[in-house]
């Protein structure tokens, strides 16, 4: 195999006519210049332009006054479906400090193969294409995303950029590093697989509920 | 799989006479078409992020070497493992490889068209791993047995029908019915069986739209979220990327994502636009435990620099296929490899052979389209003119063409003796044409005379009535 690589980057290095090196200051510099390219710009505020975004993607939210209050709109969420009061729940410390009503059984844990309903915390959303980020991490397990069939996910408004751009930015400014996982979450799961249907609700969540967090986290 | 490119004129032939493909395609068309202009309508700065595309994919390539050893050393400061292959061959065995020494038994699998081309799952079966392509498109042409034909809507030329008759036939046990009429029906059913697959897999196999030099990550762009569960659920995540697939950093990545989703299926981004960097850290509570990157060269580094080296550029967005009217009429399967459509016609004979793919660059009037509609400018047509003048320069040309293509390339460079005998034919065909100005039936001409008259040449040449014209 390192004859292959050893072969590869020979053949690259003559077409290209110079020396391989992972290190080159010129291309060390383009990647660290973070240069963006041409925005997409639009006349109404971040947060407005998200919400618009979000339900052109069948996305649905609800306005939740302060982290007491998540349980609340989680539970009027459940009622709305007609689901089980029963949801996998990512220990993120936003939601330490939740205290469940009777009859709720709330884990905090991974997503497994049969859990209907999750609850996790984004770490920003991207105005411009409604979208939300999260990272994998032990407060916020990759699974909780993606296997339920109802994802619910709170979002601090003041974590809404205007671009992905922007998101890179805080990224880089508070984490550092890419996470295992770094996913942007735009709508439910669909399909058009089936002669250009589109159907929510393929692999992933059938359906996606954002808890929009008055004034930040 | 075995490539039946040579035979896309019966292949053609076969698709225009399948009724059922001919619903399918006609049904797929005007959707794409339609989805990507209003996408594109809505975004003035489409134009300009076109640009900065085609400048981002241009200087990596340019530097494709640095940005690949940064790649690597990025992936293993993650924790993960690169490996090269310069052939299908070499990348089946490093990824049998890694399947073996996981001790692996069931393998799922994202949409990958790498893994297409290198036939992974030929490999993977004949090792005796069970593989489970859990992308729906996917899915439905595994259970099929058939080839994808189409790069990012791999069941385009099947019906519902079919696909519940398909679903109906593996999946219920005799005496065991569910309804699978409506498209819900039937996505639903492939949820439920393909859950249990993803929960069993102990491998998870996905492509990547981009790698990302900055960071070490490999890019998904999916709208099922099963490229995302393939990659989270089993112990091993293996990604299969093509060399060119390298863009600097984030910032890059933001450029080329607004064009590619856009571009395939007029959606401003996909549902899900993921990027992996790594296996799970030590705290993470899910995630595979392995992270390998197989980077595929299958002869892209000889492309490089060379008369193909634009195509390189391509993201894959399949709006070429989408706006061909040859494509459109005979779907993906004629094609008889991986890639089908315009830039099928450039990539199979660069990667089987010009022998074996010369059909299909000749398969085209050139007429433009896929140029127009492809968001990082790739001359496709001015490609298919120099697959077709190697062709001619290595002898592959019939015989009969090459002689009509010989006595017409020595009228032409005789400009005296052109004009008299197009003067000549003109004067004949219109004297056959017994002063009707058209032909119900002409020799050599019947395929075209079957369905239509064929207009008889009126008059006289372009030159003698400009000559005729001038004379005061």
């Amino acid at each position: 195999m390192s004859d292959s690589r050893a072969a590869i980057l020979a053949r690259i290095a003559k077409a290209l006519a110079h020396e391989a090196a992972a290190d080159a200051p010129e291309i060390v510099q383009r990647i660290e210049a973070h240069a963006r390219g041409p925005l997409p710009q639009w006349p109404h505020s971040t947060r407005e332009r998200f919400i618009e975004k979000l339900e052109q993607v069948v996305g649905t939210w609800a306005e939740v006054a302060s982290p007491a209050h998540i349980a609340q709109a989680v539970g009027d969420y459940l009622a709305a479906q007609n689901l089980a009061k029963a949801l996998a729940v990512a220990p993120h410390p936003l939601l330490d400090g939740i205290i469940w009503p009777e009859g709720f059984q709330a884990e905090r844990r991974r997503a497994v193969g049969d859990d209907h309903v999750s609850l996790a915390v984004a770490f920003c959303a991207i105005a411009e294409t409604g979208s939300l980020m999260l990272l994998a991490g032990p407060d916020s397990p990759t699974t909780l995303n993606f296997l339920p069939d109802d994802f619910l996910c709170v979002l601090p408004t003041n974590r809404i950029v205007p671009r992905m751009e922007d998101a890179w930015a805080l990224l880089r400014e508070e984490r550092g590093a890419m996470p295992r996982a770094t996913n942007i979450v735009t709508g439910p799961s669909r399909t058009a697989d089936v002669e250009q249907t589109i159907q929510l609700g393929a692999h992933g969540p059938r359906r996606l509920h954002v808890l929009l967090l008055q004034g930040g986290a | 799989m075995k490539p039946t490119s040579h035979a896309f004129s019966s292949n053609a032939h076969r698709a225009l006479h399948d009724r059922t493909l001919q619903q399918a395609l006609a049904k797929a068309g005007v959707g794409f078409v339609d989805k990507r202009r209003a996408a594109i309508d809505g975004l003035p700065e489409f134009q300009a992020l076109k640009e900065a595309g085609r400048r981002i994919k241009d200087h990596t390539l340019a530097n494709l070497d640095h940005y690949l050893l940064r790649f690597e050393a990025q992936v293993q400061a993650a924790g993960g493992r690169v490996h090269w292959a310069a052939t299908p061959q070499e990348a089946c065995a490093a990824v049998l490889d890694i399947c073996q020494k996981s001790g692996a038994k069931m393998v799922a699998k994202g949409k990958s068209m790498v893994g297409e081309e290198i036939a992974i799952n030929d490999a993977l079966e004949g090792a005796g791993f069970e593989v489970v392509e859990t992308d729906l498109g996917e899915y439905i042409i595994q259970i099929a047995h058939e080839p994808p034909s189409h790069i990012i809507a791999p069941a385009v030329h099947k019906t519902r029908q079919q696909i519940a008759d398909l679903f109906q036939n593996l999946h219920h046990q005799p005496g065991l019915t569910r309804p699978l009429q409506t498209v819900p029906q039937i996505v639903d059913e492939a949820r439920q069986v393909l859950r249990e697959k993803f929960l069993a897999a102990d491998v998870g196999i996905t492509g990547a739209n981009f790698l990302i030099a900055e960071t070490g990550s490999t890019v998904i762009v999916t709208n099922e979220g099963n490229g995302d569960l393939s990659a989270t659920l089993p112990r091993v995540h293996i990604v299969l990327a093509s060399i060119e697939k390298l863009v600097p950093n984030l910032e890059d990545t933001s450029v080329l994502l607004r064009l590619l989703a856009r571009s395939a299926t007029g959606q401003e981004i996909t549902s899900y636009t993921t990027f992996f960097t790594g296996p799970r850290r030590s705290e993470d509570l899910d995630g595979p435990e392995e992270f390998h990157v197989v980077l595929v060269d299958n002869g892209r580094s000889r492309m490089l620099g060379g008369d193909y080296h634009e195509m390189l550029r391509c993201i894959r967005c399949g709006a070429c296929l989408n706006h061909c009217p040859v494509y459109g009429a005979v779907g993906g399967h004629a094609y008889g490899w991986v890639y089908p459509g315009p830039m099928g016609a450039v990539l199979t004979p660069l990667m089987v052979g010009l022998d074996e793919g010369r059909p299909l660059p000749n398969a085209s009037t050139l007429c433009g389209r896929c140029e127009e509609v492809c968001p990082m400018a790739i001359p496709l047509p001015k490609m298919l003119r120099e697959h077709r003048r190697q062709e001619f320069a290595q002898r592959l040309t019939p015989p009969r063409a090459r002689w009509a293509l010989a006595a017409w390339a020595y009228l032409a460079k005789r400009p005296e003796l052109y004009r008299l005998a197009t003067r000549l034919a003109i004067k004949l065909l219109n004297l056959m044409s017994g002063g009707k100005g058209r032909f119900r039936s002409l020799l050599f001409a019947q395929a075209w005379t079957a369905a239509r008259d064929l207009p008889a040449p009126q008059r006289d040449t372009f030159m003698a009535q400009w000559q005729q014209r001038r004379k005061p």
